[in-house]
């Protein structure tokens, strides 16, 4: 199976490339002997994500799928955006050809990540701000 | 602007070739086994398709056998040998860098309860010799390392290792199919006992090859079928694909010196500018002994893939060493036996140029690869670390 069309589209122009200097959940998953990693950066508010911006060394199916995830979860809130599946991106792709579905786990693996680093460190970064 | 660099899979079938072969598909269309006139046409077609592929590497015409390409070839060649001579040893040796017709062949014998020992190789890609002689057992049957590489390009020690297994009187078998047309092959004074081609790799056609097999070395056979090739290869003649091997080979070896020489020229000026023009690269595989049109580049802290695919919606084909364009996930054994990190392996692109290649393209494919090296670079996490390492 080839990648579909709209999977190139997004491949020639992802959305949401770059960090974000004010993201407050970052989470980077995968590693480089396995040929990919993302790096996602969440800027979340009153449990809203309002921002999104990726990373991602990989193939043209993991920055598509990067660039996917971070449309989809824009204006979601936390839990809506734990609840997304790989399925979910798989769709918003047109299809995935089987050996790249990993590509799209590693997405809703970042997305999990960032969000429980920043229920970790929630604490911590109010902690700082009733201090000031 | 399109720019074909992907030569070692495939070329396009040469007018000339073309031209040649056009008459047996539909005026001379007989099977070659036939009695008749017809037949016999198409017969005397595929002799001196026979006689030419047998003088381009100084082979008798009696040592040719026309099969349907590469991977057949390399498996008639080692399960034949493997076979039928069992009862000598069980042993085969071969390299590490190996096509996988060569390598998925030898893993099946060792199913059937065959030993294989894979000699490791240089960081240049050639196959370490002193390794290679000290594998060499009692029971060793047969040697097969292959002529040049498929992936890095590397040109073996193909006499050294002939004269080796002659001295263990140890049938030599190698898989020429990128040598081809390239490289100057003579199978007497190189002591090659059985040699591999595939007529698509020198603008002949897909679908043919050739085993030669010296003269007194008998494989078992592959396919078993008629009487066709003298009893030892099942199988209605291809007579268009026959006629086209032979058409491409003798006009490849004819202008194989000024071919090689243009060829290598652009190569190494595509090399040289890559050099200047991109940071963080590394050049896999040694110059000293590689085929002309090969160059093979690890961009450091990208992805091949996306870079293959990025040059692709370009207009330039390359071919990638990455896992992720091969279907498995494992990046190219290749580069991982030159001791290349498995983290650099996955951004290897492989460029091979052909012999109607220019300097425009080039220069077009140069500007295209330093624009999408630096935008994926933008888009990479190992990249963005580089950079706040280096701020530090």
């Amino acid at each position: 199976m080839a990648y579909s069309q709209k999977l190139m589209e997004i491949f020639r122009n992802p959305k949401n490339v770059g960090e974000l200097p004010d993201a407050n959940a970052v989470g980077r998953v995968g590693n480089a002997s396995c040929g990919d990693i993302l790096e996602l950066y969440l800027k979340i508010e009153n449990n809203i994500i309002v921002d999104a911006k990726f990373r991602t060394f990989g193939c043209a199916s993991a920055i598509a799928s990067s660039s996917v995830a971070t449309e989809i979860i824009k204006g979601k809130t936390v839990e809506e955006a734990l609840a997304l599946t790989n399925d979910d991106i798989v769709k918003e792709l047109d299809g995935l050809p089987a050996q790249k579905i990993h590509c799209s786990v590693l997405a809703s693996e970042a997305i999990a990540l960032a969000i429980q680093n920043y229920r970790e460190g929630t604490d911590g970064a109010s902690q700082e701000e009733k201090m000031v | 602007m399109n720019v074909y660099l992907d030569h070692s899979a495939t070329t396009y079938v040469d007018e000339d070739v073309l031209e040649a072969m056009m008459p047996y598909f539909h005026d001379h269309f007989g099977n070659a086994s036939s009695q008749h006139t017809l037949g016999q046409e198409a017969m005397n077609a595929v002799d001196r398709a026979r006689e030419a592929v047998a003088k381009a590497i100084n082979a008798r015409p009696s040592e040719i056998y026309f099969t349907s390409g590469g991977t057949e070839s390399d498996n008639w060649a080692i399960k034949g040998i493997a076979h039928a001579y069992a009862s000598k040893g069980k042993h085969i040796i071969t390299s590490a860098v190996e096509h996988h017709a060569v390598l998925h062949t030898c893993e099946q014998l060792t199913k059937e309860g065959y030993e294989v020992t894979y000699v490791p190789v240089h960081p240049s890609g050639e196959v370490d010799l002193d390794a290679l002689k000290a594998a060499i057992r009692p029971d060793t049957v047969l040697i097969t390392v292959m002529y040049a590489n498929n992936e890095i390009g590397t040109i073996q020690p193909i006499e050294e290792i002939g004269r080796i297994a002659k001295e263990h009187k140890i049938f030599f078998h190698t898989d020429a199919v990128q040598a081809m047309g390239v490289c100057d092959i003579d199978v007497k004074a190189q002591n090659i006992d059985l040699l591999s081609m595939s007529a698509h790799k020198f603008y002949g056609p897909k679908g043919v090859g050739v085993l030669y097999i010296r003269n007194g070395v008998k494989p078992d056979k592959l396919i078993i079928g008629g009487a066709q090739e003298r009893s030892m290869r099942g199988g209605t003649y291809n007579t268009p694909g026959i006629v086209g091997c032979a058409a491409a080979l003798t006009k490849a070896v004819a202008h194989r010196e000024e071919n090689n020489a243009k060829i290598a020229a652009l190569r190494d000026y595509f090399v040289e500018q890559v050099k200047a023009r991109i940071p963080y690269i590394v050049i896999n595989g040694g110059f000293e002994h590689r085929l002309p049109n090969n160059a093979n580049i690890s961009f450091l802290y990208v992805e091949g893939e996306s870079i293959l695919l990025s040059l692709d919606l370009e207009g330039i084909q390359a071919s990638s060493g990455s896992a992720c364009s091969s279907g498995s996930l494992d990046p190219s054994h290749v580069l991982l036996a030159t001791g290349l990190p498995v983290e650099n392996a996955h951004g290897s692109i492989r460029f091979s140029f052909g012999k109607d290649n220019t300097k425009e393209q080039v220069d077009y494919t140069l500007e295209v690869l330093e624009r999408t090296i630096a935008r994926l670079r933008e888009w990479s996490p190992l990249y963005a670390d580089l950079k706040k390492s280096k701020e530090n």
